[in-house]
């Protein structure tokens, strides 16, 4: 067990994989990075913010592909070979670069084993970095979990912190259906203890970060330490929250979240993603159909504006949820009541 | 100090501890307490465990209040006689604070001592190795599924007076996952190896659970290394085992599922919260880490049954032994405790599981103390 960065875990799990098995291979674009170019540069970049970087040296140029600038070609070859025998991890660069090969997930890789009556196989990953905070504009800081979560036959990984992020991508490259992994950006550098060794964790698990008594907070991704830290704020002020990670917005770990709300009575949302059909839509739906009679207060949702994410620093500050609008939703929910309680 | 006085402070249970919840008193001031009374209820990230009065008295003064977070080390209450005054008890919480304020955290760094790695023949192995002192060293071996932290209510304290080593058995916690054919002949060697790799001759060895039989094994094949033992519901007794509980703590993958599986370890089961749950957990997802399990669970509880029998080890044995047993044990019956033969000194707790070190810490921990003490007078 050491210290690694959320960048290193990611690293260290592709590699132990790939060392694992043979069938595990790479693509995207500049994940080797200098090859093919005129500078003779091998291994340069390791993708755009060096998540790969020293696994085209490991493994070669057969595992580690470079790919044109095409994401229609290479998602569409990561998906003819998940279902042909390989267990590619293709590299999306940007998740906002998903409408160039919309088909080529939604409509193949997530289909092949219902179109083709359960005999396909289509062990695909494919990750992309996601999420506002990074000063790079409305066409590189979207959060487009909702997008993927929506489309039946993909599952959607969004951890929350370095151990969540290697053993939820190990657990991804070992599942035999096309898993969608965002990795928040800003998230990076972001440090905790990663045991060495492979490990899974399971998708449909939500993890509870925080245990409280008043107030359920779920929250997604990088929300989640956010989340924690308007909780211990809380906690000193006599508010005890419970903090959900779903870890996977599907599947999704419906029976916790409806355990901690019943168990709490009041729930705050966090999502990221873009407000109309988001995650938080979606959990809301949840608890008022199964849960209402728990519910103590009315949901709260923290969630940004329903415009593309600005360029402006101060403005994009504006715009994401962050842990004083989570401890005032908390505080908002505490103090509203749908009924008088006699 | 004034005679008789006697802080309530916060507990540490365990490494990772550093302030924990006052839950709630469950003695009111002017209540009588007997030392190993349990006085209030502490909640930390990863249990809820009872607080036991220290000494025996009268709770004078609640200082801290339920609900209240605190580190560990702060002051909870004070226990005194009857015919300690008001004032002595003000002026005693005072100069506590005072104490405390001038000592700053060198107490919490001193007993932080982290687990390593260290190579030992064919396993690495996690160690934490706390405690000085002159006396004979002694090695704790934690049971089936276990890990360190299985002491981490003991460990620390039992290091007073000695040194005390806790490791984590290969195929288990952060140790290599390479454990052979799975018998405790080969566990017992493993621990061996550490002894000798620590460069320890002789230690006392206190065995939980698979632990105790892996002890047992230890005296039977390494003799000269063991002063003395002590055994903590032992496997190797009798037949009889709960091997459904076993596969469940084995092979459970969810949280809910793990917890339900440790429940069965101890009598109280609110002891056992999520938390704990996620933490042997993450330590079951590690790659192979149930292949060693499974290997293990085949050698010595085949068949739904316990397939190992070190009566006749217990029988020979001419050094100082004494056993625990819960007389609610669900996982290994306290039925077994009946063959053992008279020179063992037998405590059997009531309203206790499969885990009295962490059920009934207080008094565990004398027990040991007051065992290995006579048996240092005596070597």
């Amino acid at each position: 067990m050491s210290k690694k960065s959320f960048r290193q875990a990611i690293n260290e799990a592709l590699r132990q994989e790939m060392r694992r098995d043979p069938t595990v291979v790479l693509m995207g674009e500049d994940v080797a990075g200098g090859q093919g170019g005129s500078s003779g540069v091998k291994d340069a970049w390791g993708g755009v913010l060096g998540v790969t970087k020293g696994l085209l040296t490991e493994f070669g140029e057969n595992r580690v592909l470079d790919t044109p600038i095409s994401e229609a070609s290479y998602i569409g070859a990561a998906a003819g070979a998940a279902a042909t025998g390989l267990r590619p991890v293709a590299e999306l660069m940007f998740v906002d670069f998903v409408g160039c090969c919309l088909d080529q997930i939604m409509n193949q890789a997530a289909k092949f084993r219902y179109m083709f009556g359960g005999k396909a196989r289509t062990p695909l990953v494919i990750r992309a970095m996601y999420g506002a905070g990074f000063n790079a504009a409305a066409q590189h800081s979207q959060a487009l979990y909702p997008l993927f979560t929506h489309i039946p036959g993909l599952k959607v990984v969004v951890p929350s912190s370095p151990y969540e992020a290697k053993g939820l991508l190990i657990e991804a490259i070992r599942d035999d259906d096309p898993v969608i992994f965002l990795e928040n950006k800003v998230m990076y550098d972001d440090v905790e203890d990663v045991p060495d060794e492979a490990y899974t964790i399971p998708f449909g698990e939500a993890n509870l970060t925080r245990e409280g008594d008043d107030v359920t907070i779920v929250a997604i991704g990088r929300m989640v330490g956010m989340a924690n830290e308007a909780a211990d704020r809380l906690a000193k002020q006599g508010i005890s929250c419970t903090v959900l990670d779903p870890r996977t917005t599907f599947p999704l770990d419906e029976q916790t979240i409806l355990e901690c709300v019943e168990d709490t009575g009041r729930l705050v949302i966090v999502d990221e993603s873009s407000p109309r059909c988001n995650m938080a839509c979606d959990i809301s739906a949840l608890v008022a159909e199964q849960a209402f009679g728990a519910l103590k207060a009315p949901i709260r949702r923290v969630v940004p504006p329903h415009t593309p994410v600005p360029f402006s620093t101060p403005l994009e500050n504006l715009y994401m949820p962050n842990a004083d609008k989570i401890e005032a939703a908390v505080k908002a929910v505490m103090m509203q009541k749908t009924r008088e309680v006699a | 100090m004034t005679k008789n006085l006697t802080a309530l402070t916060m507990p540490k249970f365990g490494l990772a501890m550093t302030e924990g919840k006052l839950a709630s008193w469950t003695v009111s001031p002017g209540d009588t307490v007997r030392e190993g009374d349990e006085v209030a209820d502490i909640e930390t990230s990863k249990i809820t465990s009872g607080y036991e009065s220290p000494a025996s008295g009268i709770l004078r003064k609640q200082v801290a209040q339920a609900g209240e977070t605190l580190p560990v080390g702060a002051l909870l209450g004070v226990v005194a006689d009857a015919d300690a005054s008001d004032e002595e008890i003000e002026a005693f919480i005072a100069s506590f604070k005072a104490d405390t304020e001038e000592e700053g955290g060198e107490e919490a760094e001193a007993t932080n001592a982290e687990p390593r790695v260290i190579t030992v023949g064919e396993h690495s192995l996690n160690v934490r190795d706390v405690g000085r002192g002159e006396g004979v060293p002694l090695l704790l071996i934690h049971g089936f599924g276990g890990d360190l932290s299985n002491w981490m209510l003991n460990q620390d304290v039992l290091a007073r007076h000695q040194r005390v080593i806790a490791f984590d058995l290969p195929g288990h916690g952060a140790s290599s996952k390479d454990v052979g054919d799975g018998s405790v002949t080969v566990l017992a060697e493993a621990a061996y190896e550490l002894l000798k790799a620590l460069d320890i001759p002789k230690a006392h060895i206190l065995g939980h659970s698979l632990g105790g039989a892996i002890a047992l094994a230890l005296l039977r094949d390494y003799p000269q290394a063991v002063q003395t033992l002590t055994l903590v519901a032992p496997a190797g007794m009798g037949r009889e085992v709960n091997a459904e509980s076993l596969r469940e703590m084995v092979e459970a993958d969810r949280t809910r599922d793990m917890q339900k599986a440790l429940q069965a370890l101890v009598h109280d089961k609110s002891l056992v919260g999520r938390k704990m749950a996620d933490n042997v957990l993450r330590v079951r997802r590690l790659d192979g880490a149930r292949e060693a399990l499974r290997t293990i669970e085949a050698a010595c509880f085949a068949n739904g049954q316990q397939s190992i029998d070190m009566h006749p080890v217990l029988e020979a044995a001419r050094i100082p032994v004494t056993l625990f047993w819960g007389e609610e044990d669900e996982i290994l019956p306290v039925a077994g405790a009946k063959n053992v033969p008279a020179h063992v000194a037998k405590h059997l707790l009531p309203q206790i599981g499969h885990m009295p070190q962490l059920e009934k810490t207080v008094e565990f921990n004398r027990l040991v103390e007051a065992f290995l003490e006579k048996s240092q007078v005596t070597a």
